[in-house]
């Protein structure tokens, strides 16, 4: 029996996309688990700590599986977590996927925000630097990207919180609420802005938002060093293209040329740029959640790297790797919407 | 023409820079203070792993334990040598040595409103053996084993109990080690309930609470927070504040910003620059104990060079003792070079060695390596640790001994000193109870220095064969006289600081510094005797 050729046709190109994503999966965690087993850390010391009696260790060694071979672990874990079961840190006492589902919001509030803030301010000035090429904008987007890369994270961190919060005292201090709030606010989805929106309480929301928004600009301006140069770099590529010849000898007003022409067709290579900044951002900016004592995915994913507890750690690279495919997966989408040939198939790009 | 092509952004990237700036502000700003019936902490405790007093041995975790869990006795902060009842009214000692009696107070009570007996106390005990957790050893030292447990410790009556030791210890010792808090007593029924697959309730007891403390447990949040409440059925004299509510502020900078602002009271991880700097404030204050935890350089044995007498000796005159008094370890340690920490019976204050390189010199010649040699250090890289390695790297240096520094995080050079592999290791230690023997288990016995030995302490780290001073150690903590005792410590400190290949450098003093209006912060000499309790708000 012969099918109707194109569901043929997709159900094929379906069947190889999820062969190349469980493969994806597969070496994802295959490097974190034996990167995890070769580091020179005893994961029992974690646990039982530096001064359990000789027994106990060889215990929880035991109980652990370490004695086993590597792979025979290895397979071992992947069996669990194909029924579901990513284990227990042993840091926090708590199942794995728990302990995500409350970093993780904490580290989502704060991408969010700052890929917001990287890509609307950093694509207008991205723009901008691009059409008034040599003019002081683009003194300007050069200048911030400099800083940008330059400037420790850690460093301009802890400026901020001394300019902004101890002096200034315009924002809230470190930490994603004030201990007031801590218990009055009922965590639904761990994001605190949504949360204290549902409740109606508007007060732990300015509270939660005064705490977000230095980190989140923080990450944004990062974010924003690292798009202005890229969307600059696209926006003079197309601006040197015929169309926008043939646009403006056809009277098009400059800044229709600008936004309608040459801008959509930056957006294309721009939205895996942004995608990919935002993916940064959610795997947790370790050294922006240390400073601000902010209890995110980055944190707890170093944290349990450095106590070398594994389940964590997997767990943690799982999410972030499906984040990342998920982004992926995404732009590619956006791609085909923006930018009309992919849609025909054709080989261009 | 030109001027109209950025109609909208321009206006737009002013109003939504001033936006981001003020959006949240005004009305939405941090209320700065906190409130008064509430303590707020600034503390680094990513090292709790558990809530379960069985098991938790952990500095942040022991200080929770100390405010939320009773036990049988405590000893005074002011005066360590002195014991009181806490749940215990009276106790006795058998003329044997080997059965201790207890008599509780009546009328106590657990947070959950069950009655705490006799019966309690005696499963808490037996559970900690049982369930044989890494603190477990501090109990079992005494004999206890699983098999034993029910017939050492007995209930005799609904608030009477023995415990029956297999020697007859200095009961100092015994009374010593049921101030830990591995000796807690945790809610027989509460417990019970909870149990799974036998259990002993303990998977559930890690992330919850079934205590009498004056303060009971809330709510704990792995590298977050822990938040702690009055708790009202408390038998003695209840807490001031309503609630205690420790954060988790890894960095030092950042506690220090938010004392400054007093969005927290306390703030318990200030390097000494933080510290210096907020003494200049009139609305923070500081407070300071020297803890039970010491400071060492320790040379392996396993390395010929480093076994030779002359060797370890030379060592011990190129560190800089006074140099990194005054500056490294300002405000967070004073110089000690002895293995028992001051507070602890029997502690030792000489301090015969300073930086003499000629010293040094003199002996590398007489051990036949005039010329000096090369050597690793296996080093975390935090401060002081690192500092003080580096100072050593140049005091060694000038006697020509070339060291080779291995920086590493926590665990990984832990891992390593474990398996014996390092030359020379800077390491810590921190009294596991407050009894002298603590110490001398692990700096000055050594009874089986065989890979597979069954104890591993830090002188078998060091594969340091010491037959003579582990005799000594074992005399001592069966020493009943407590001036023969502590003599007994006196003279194996006086040994081990000749001959050990231990290079002791300082003892901690833990500082927090808090803002102006608490009241009654005394930080305890040990982790689980910081009492939060006893602190008030004016």
């Amino acid at each position: 029996m012969h099918g109707d050729p194109s569901v043929l046709r997709v159900s094929k190109v379906l069947g190889r996309f999820l062969v190349v994503i469980l493969l994806t999966y597969l070496g994802l965690l295959a490097v974190t688990f034996f990167i995890g087993r070769v580091i020179p850390i005893d994961p029992v010391l974690a646990i039982v700590g530096d001064r359990a009696p000789e027994h106990v260790v060889i215990r929880v060694r035991e109980e652990l599986g370490l004695n086993k071979p590597l792979w025979e672990q290895f397979a071992i874990y992947v069996s669990k977590i194909l029924h579901g079961d990513f284990g227990t840190s042993v840091l926090t006492s708590n199942p794995v996927m728990q302990d995500i589902r409350r970093t993780f919001p904490a580290t989502f509030e704060l991408a969010t925000l700052g890929i917001v803030i990287g890509a609307g301010f950093g694509i207008p000035l991205g723009v901008w630097a691009a059409v008034r090429r040599g003019g002081i904008v683009d003194q300007i987007v050069r200048i911030m990207g400099l800083f940008g890369y330059s400037i420790p994270i850690f460093w301009l961190g802890l400026m901020a919180l001394v300019v902004f919060y101890a002096h200034l005292g315009w924002v809230g201090g470190p930490g994603r609420i004030d201990v007031v709030y801590e218990y009055t606010l009922v965590p639904v989805t761990g994001l605190l802005l949504l949360d204290s929106a549902r409740a109606g309480q508007w007060q732990a929301f300015g509270n939660a938002l005064s705490h977000l928004i230095l980190p989140a600009a923080l990450l944004g301006y990062f974010s924003l060093a690292y798009i202005s140069r890229m969307t600059r770099s696209f926006m003079l590529h197309e601006l040197g293209q015929e169309y926008v010849v043939a646009a403006r000898a056809k009277g098009l007003s400059e800044s229709r040329i600008i936004w309608r022409h040459a801008l959509r067709n930056a957006m294309v290579p721009l939205v895996t740029v942004i995608a990919l900044s935002y993916g940064g951002l959610l795997e947790g900016s370790v050294l922006t959640e240390t400073v601000f004592a902010w209890p995110g995915l980055g944190l707890y994913l170093t944290n349990s790297l450095q106590n070398a507890d594994m389940n964590a750690v997997l767990g943690a690279t799982i999410i972030v790797g499906s984040i990342f495919i998920g982004l992926n997966l995404l732009s590619d989408l956006l791609y085909t919407m923006l930018d009309p040939r992919t849609r025909a198939m054709s080989p261009a790009r | 023409m030109k001027r109209s092509l950025f109609p909208i952004s321009r206006r737009w990237l002013g109003t939504a820079a001033l936006a981001l700036l003020t959006a949240a502000l005004g009305g939405m700003t941090a209320q700065a203070a906190t409130p008064k019936d509430t303590l707020v902490v600034a503390f680094a405790f990513d090292d709790i792993i558990t809530m379960d007093p069985a098991e938790a041995f952990e500095i942040s975790a022991g200080e929770i334990m100390g405010n939320i869990y009773d036990r049988l006795v405590r000893f005074d902060v002011s005066d360590p040598s002195r014991l009181y009842g806490d749940v215990a009214k009276a106790w006795s000692v058998s003329p044997d040595g080997k059965t201790f009696s207890f008599e509780l107070k009546p009328d106590l009570k657990f947070a959950s409103g069950n009655d705490l007996t006799a019966e309690d106390v005696v499963f808490s005990l037996q559970r900690a053996v049982l369930l044989d957790k890494t603190p477990a050893f501090i109990l079992t030292q005494f004999g206890f084993s699983k098999a034993n447990v029910k017939d050492k410790i007995k209930q005799t009556g609904p608030l009477t109990l023995t415990i029956e030791t297999d020697k007859s210890f200095a009961p100092s010792f015994v009374l010593n080690c049921l101030t830990a808090n591995v000796a807690a007593i945790v809610d027989k029924k509460l417990v019970l309930s909870k149990e799974q697959n036998g259990d002993l309730g303990y998977g559930w007891l890690k992330t919850n609470y079934a205590g009498s403390g004056p303060l009971k447990l809330r709510e704990w949040r792995a590298n977050e927070i822990v938040a702690l409440e009055r708790n009202d059925s408390y038998y003695g004299e209840k807490s001031k504040l309503a609630r205690v509510i420790y954060r988790h502020v890894k960095e030092a900078a950042t506690q220090r910003l938010l004392l400054e602002k007093s969005d927290i009271d306390i703030a318990r991880n200030l390097t000494p620059q933080d510290l210096a700097a907020v003494s200049a404030n009139k609305d923070i204050r500081t407070t300071s104990t020297p803890k039970g935890t010491v400071y060492y350089f320790s040379l392996n044995q396993k390395n010929p060079t480093l076994a030779k007498a002359e060797v370890r000796e030379a060592f011990k005159w190129l560190v800089d003792y006074s140099a990194i008094g005054d500056t490294l370890i300002k405000n967070i340690g004073v110089v000690h070079q002895n293995f028992l920490p001051v507070g602890l019976l029997g502690a030792s204050t000489e301090n015969p060695y300073k930086l003499d390189v000629d010293k040094a010199k003199a002996l590398l010649a007489k051990a036949g390596v005039p010329n000096g040699f090369k050597v690793t250090v296996d080093m975390r890289t935090v401060q002081p640790v690192q500092g003080i390695t580096e100072a050593f790297q140049q005091t060694a240096k000038r006697a020509g001994i070339d060291v080779e520094i291995l920086p590493g995080d926590g665990k990984q050079t832990l891992t390593k000193y474990r398996a014996r592999t390092h030359d020379i290791y800077i390491g810590q230690w921190g009294a596991d109870y407050w009894d002298p023997h603590t110490n001398a288990d692990t700096f000055a016995r050594n009874p089986d220095n065989a890979d597979d030995a069954k104890s591993k302490p830090l002188a078998w780290r060091n594969s340091w064969v010491i037959p003579e001073l582990t005799k000594k150690a074992d005399a001592a903590v069966l020493e009943r006289d407590a001036a023969k005792r502590k003599l007994m410590y006196e003279e194996m400190q006086a040994d081990f600081r000749k001959n050990s290949p231990f290079v002791m450098l300082y003892q901690q003093i833990e500082v927090a510094a808090f803002r102006s209006d608490v009241e009654g912060l005394k930080l305890g000499p040990t982790s689980d005797t910081t009492y939060m309790f006893r602190v008030s708000k004016r």
